[in-house]
């Protein structure tokens, strides 16, 4: 199972999302960037994030996205 | 608003569609964004191939190459229709309505009614209580429903937010009393606070087009569009169709006083196939069972996408079988609109390409 550091860096190579704590101020994560990113969440951890949570603040950083993960049922 | 109607019913459906295709990675070219990215937007929402009209094709051309086709072979009678509806936010001429620029070229009787409907993606739906309420009326027994749209012709190349989602169609849908008790629910809501969040901002009377609004602009996102194109602000919609549908669709099975589980199918509007996806896991629908296969064959053709999706996926079945299904539009307005209602068992219904 890939880390979401992992995803992030297929979906946004050249950005280093370590170093930001906010990845929608920072310009790292469009809106589309963000429908890329559940995808590929929802299919690594075998969910569905449901639709309504897919607004910014919850891909602010890695930590916001770990919060979704987990209230979605992720075993992370 | 709730609303029942009895004993009317769909006689058939006809989708005409452009002959020309358009790919999208062909259309990549054209977006300042690197392809890998655009790529991996195709895969999500499901862009590949869309219909799209030549230059110059308006709606009333694909409407009336429709109904020819349905005269042609006796499937429709020009003397048997009572009233036109026309649905479109793409229509031939600011004056008149484009039914009436359909009618002429038709040349139907003048003792009908010839209604044209400013709707886009909730189109199909509006139409449909438009012509149910109709068909209260005992003078009108066949009503004809025309939703179309070429809104290929208003999106700029340069706008991936927009541009390799939209396709050009026209359906035609043949309504009339029906010889059973049926009855259809319907429910529809509209919230205008919200509706610049999918415009055309220029053209109309409070912005009329000049060479100012025809400039392509930076949108600040990568996407260059001018104030003539449409616009719509993708998350705004994207929330908006994941919290109003779901309530919708769910206090009108109340309403029905029956059950998702006995709901064939769930015939949705087609935005793209991500939406959808995210829609069917909300109301914990299987994905068969809410087909969105639309946009990767034909593109979003906005109030023709309830049609296309019924007929593509369901065409044969429906004209030896009933299916009970729940339609749901959703779109400009912002209006949303859902249905429960019996269909099959059509006298016509099929996909014809307009060259």
């Amino acid at each position: 199972m890939k880390s979401v550091i992992e995803i992030l860096k297929e979906i946004r190579p050249e950005f280093d999302f370590a170093a930001s704590g906010d990845f929608i101020t920072d310009g790292m994560l469009d809106s589309f960037d963000m429908v890329t990113l559940v995808a590929a969440l929802d299919k690594n951890y075998g969910i569905s994030i449901p639709g309504t949570d897919i607004v910014p603040e919850n891909f602010q950083n890695v930590q916001t996205i770990e919060v979704l993960l987990r209230r979605s049922g992720a075993k992370i | 608003m709730k609303l029942v109607f009895h004993r009317k019913r769909i006689a058939g459906t006809l989708v005409v569609v452009p002959a020309n295709e358009r790919s999208f990675v062909a259309d990549m070219k054209n977006f300042n964004f690197p392809e890998s990215r655009s790529l991996k937007l195709k895969e999500v929402m499901g862009f590949d191939k869309r219909r799209v009209v030549g230059p110059g094709v308006c709606v009333s051309d694909l409407a009336v190459f429709g109904l020819e086709h349905l005269f042609e072979r006796g499937w429709l009678k020009r003397e048997e229709i009572d009233a036109l509806i026309v649905v479109t936010q793409t229509p031939d001429y600011l004056i008149p309505g484009t039914s009436c620029i359909i009618h002429g070229r038709l040349g139907l009787k003048r003792d009908m009614i010839s209604l044209s409907i400013s709707q886009a993606c909730t189109g199909f739906l509006i139409g449909l209580i438009q012509a149910f309420m109709m068909l209260e009326q005992e003078s009108i027994k066949k009503v004809v429903l025309v939703n179309s749209d070429v809104l290929s012709r208003k999106v700029s190349p340069q706008d991936r937010n927009i541009y390799p989602l939209v396709g050009d169609a026209c359906s035609i849908t043949v309504l009339e009393r029906d010889a059973e008790d049926s009855v259809i629910h319907a429910n529809v809501r509209v919230d205008g606070s919200r509706a610049s969040a999918l415009t055309i901002p220029a053209g109309g009377m409070r912005q009329p087009h000049t060479l100012e609004t025809a400039k392509l602009e930076d949108a600040g996102d990568g996407n260059l569009r001018a104030k003539d194109h449409l616009f719509m602000d993708g998350a705004a919609i994207f929330n908006f169709v994941q919290t109003e549908v779901p309530p919708l669709i769910e206090s009108l099975v109340a309403h029905a006083g029956t059950s998702m589980d006995s709901i064939d199918y769930f015939l949705c509007h087609q935005p793209n196939r991500f939406m959808l996806q995210k829609l069917a896991d909300k109301m914990k629908i299987p994905h068969a069972r809410m087909p969105n296969n639309v946009v990767e064959h034909f593109g979003n053709n906005s109030g023709v996408t309830i049609p296309t999706v019924m007929t593509f996926n369901l065409g044969e079945r429906l004209l030896r079988e009933k299916l009970c299904v729940c339609l749901a539009g959703f779109g400009a307005g912002l209006t949303w609109a859902g249905m429960l209602l019996t269909i099959g068992k059509f006298d016509f219904n099929g996909i014809i390409e307009y060259k």
